[in-house]
């Protein structure tokens, strides 16, 4: 299983991500933290016109929750705030209850967490960015 | 005596059946043949509610419950069964301790002293007691080894000090505390002195009265024995001063609408009906652990820690807290693999059929206080523990896994 979980598309988030870094332009900003592994993020957006046009986080945790932050950095960039708030809630139904062929490749390199609904330990550690993300945009939707 | 090897393992049928390598003995044993046959034959031929009823059954379970109780206190050498009150496990032994004598002697401007060591359960009751009392909680730091100077608790100590609290064998980095020497300085300030000794009793021979220990506390789940029983050890004259923690059935000699007189020590803290089975299960364990016998006990853990470290100190990329020296682990080590996060190392390790803990170990404080020291700012580890069951086979695939770690997570 390990192979599977620690394959070279986490390792490479993992060790040399795209968007772990500090967001000058940042308009908003919130802390994610998994109490129960101590993996903590701090999640910047620059959002403008309803479009996130960057993403960056920074933090401390184990690969699976770096990796899958960087993943969803990355994928949300270009996104309007209701694109961005659908593809956090098919992660998380990834994660907790499983999703159809269609609905994994929508999620693209996201998918390769998909093995991660099996091991109950780490699911927090691979919901955290994505759940953090939910949060900051989804009181901003009512506004724009 | 029985002799200690590797037969040991088919006298427990998870260990037979499973195929893996259980390192996680720092959370929890598993639990042999006989323990279990022991719980079994108490509920199919003596169960009965113990104490109360006067037939015979009643007084079948009543013997099984204080026969446990005098083996409890002939194993850690205690002046009479009386002091020894049965809970669920350490941690609500150190509850009872803390409720009772804590917020009955522990005033305003008072000081606890606690163990930067101490595993949460041996903290919070005290934080919570100081909180309360509005006392104050004084750290009791050890050095960057983890080794505690008994020169620094001398200056700690003060006429205001109440309580000190500290563990035996650390859960984190297996240390052994000199609770002697603690106790004797404790003592003279006239303050008491609480052991917990959940990660030693399996492992060392304990000796309350040698130690100077006023209460010393411990669970069973860690020791054989069923999840659900564990032991409060107090010095009678305390216990007979101290007010009871539970209230309700079996700790009362008598009630009045108007009064209430309880029950004699250790009655007067086991409220409701106790758990007989799991004492019985208990008494099994410790009859098994004297099967084998300290001596040959901490020979093989010692010899299995030490071909642990002997691999692991020819992986330069692996940080062993707490020195490397194999009489200062108990069986638990705790490490770091460098670039890789502790629940990383874990989930490989499980991947691969070792089951090992990750985490901060329920001991936050000591966890962030040698990261400081370590420059690093990833307060938790990796634990590995051993138990007289485990093998050299078993701590040498722990070894493959843990030089394989590294590559699997895309590092040289």
């Amino acid at each position: 299983m390990s192979n599977s979980l620690y394959n070279e598309i986490i390792n490479e988030h993992n060790l040399r991500p795209y968007h772990k870094r500090a967001l000058e332009n940042a308009n908003y900003t919130l802390e994610g933290v998994n109490p129960s592994c101590g993996d903590e993020i701090t999640l910047e957006l620059f959002i403008e016109d309803g479009i996130i046009k960057d993403a960056a986080y920074e933090g401390e945790g184990c690969a699976i929750s770096q990796a899958s932050a960087d993943i969803m950095a990355d994928m949300v960039i270009g996104k309007t705030l209701d694109e961005a708030i659908h593809l956090s809630d098919l992660f998380l139904k990834m994660i907790k209850e499983g999703v159809s062929e269609e609905e994994l490749e929508e999620l693209e390199e996201a998918g390769i967490l998909e093995s991660v609904s099996h091991m109950p330990a780490r699911v927090k550690c691979a919901v955290l960015g994505w759940r953090t993300m939910k949060e900051l945009i989804e009181p901003l939707k009512d506004n724009n | 005596m029985l002799q200690l090897d590797d037969k040991i393992r088919d006298r427990f049928s998870l260990i037979k059946n499973a195929h893996v390598a259980y390192l996680d003995n720092g959370a929890t044993t598993q639990k042999p043949d006989c323990v279990l046959k022991a719980v079994e034959k108490y509920y199919n031929e003596e169960n009965a509610n113990p104490m109360r009823g006067i037939y015979e059954l009643s007084v079948a379970a009543t013997d099984a419950y204080e026969n446990a109780r005098a083996a409890a206190a002939e194993f850690i050498n205690a002046g009479d069964a009386s002091e020894i009150v049965f809970t669920r496990n350490a941690s609500e032994s150190v509850n009872l301790i803390a409720y009772s004598y804590g917020m009955s002697q522990v005033n305003e401007g008072d000081e606890i002293i606690v163990s930067t060591a101490e595993h949460h359960s041996n903290l919070l009751p005290w934080k919570h007691v100081a909180e309360v009392k509005k006392a104050k909680v004084v750290f009791y730091d050890p050095e960057p080894d983890g080794e505690f100077d008994i020169d620094k608790l001398s200056t700690l100590l003060s006429d205001k000090t109440k309580i000190v609290a500290i563990t035996q064998v650390s859960n984190v980095i297996g240390r052994i505390n000199d609770i002697k020497a603690i106790s004797k300085l404790v003592h003279e300030k006239g303050a008491v002195l609480v052991v917990d000794g959940a990660q030693a009793i399996a492992h060392i021979r304990v000796n309350v009265k040698d130690l100077g220990a006023d209460f010393y506390v411990f669970s069973g789940h860690k020791m054989y024995a069923p999840m659900g029983i564990g032991v409060m050890y107090g010095r009678k004259e305390f216990l007979e001063k101290m007010p009871p923690f539970l209230f309700g059935g079996e700790m009362i000699e008598s009630v009045t609408k108007e009064r209430t007189t309880y029950a004699e020590v250790p009655h007067k803290f086991e409220a409701g009906t106790v758990n007989v089975g799991g004492a019985v299960g208990l008494h099994a364990a410790m009859d098994f652990i004297k099967q084998y016998g300290f001596e040959q006990i901490v020979a093989r853990e010692n010899m299995l820690t030490s071909v642990a470290l002997d691999g692991m100190r020819e992986m330069p990329y692996v940080d062993i807290i707490g020195g490397d020296m194999v009489c200062n682990h108990h069986g638990i080590v705790a490490f770091r693999v460098e670039g890789v996060h502790p629940h990383d190392v874990a989930q490989i390790f499980a991947d691969a059929g070792v089951c090992v803990r990750a985490g901060h170990h329920c001991a936050e404080p000591l966890h962030r206080y040698l990261a400081q020291f370590a420059g690093t700012r990833i307060n938790s580890s990796t634990r590995m523990s051993i138990a007289m069951y485990n093998t050299v086979s078993e701590v040498e695939r722990f070894l493959d896994v843990l030089s394989s770690i590294r590559g699997l997570m895309g590092l040289s």
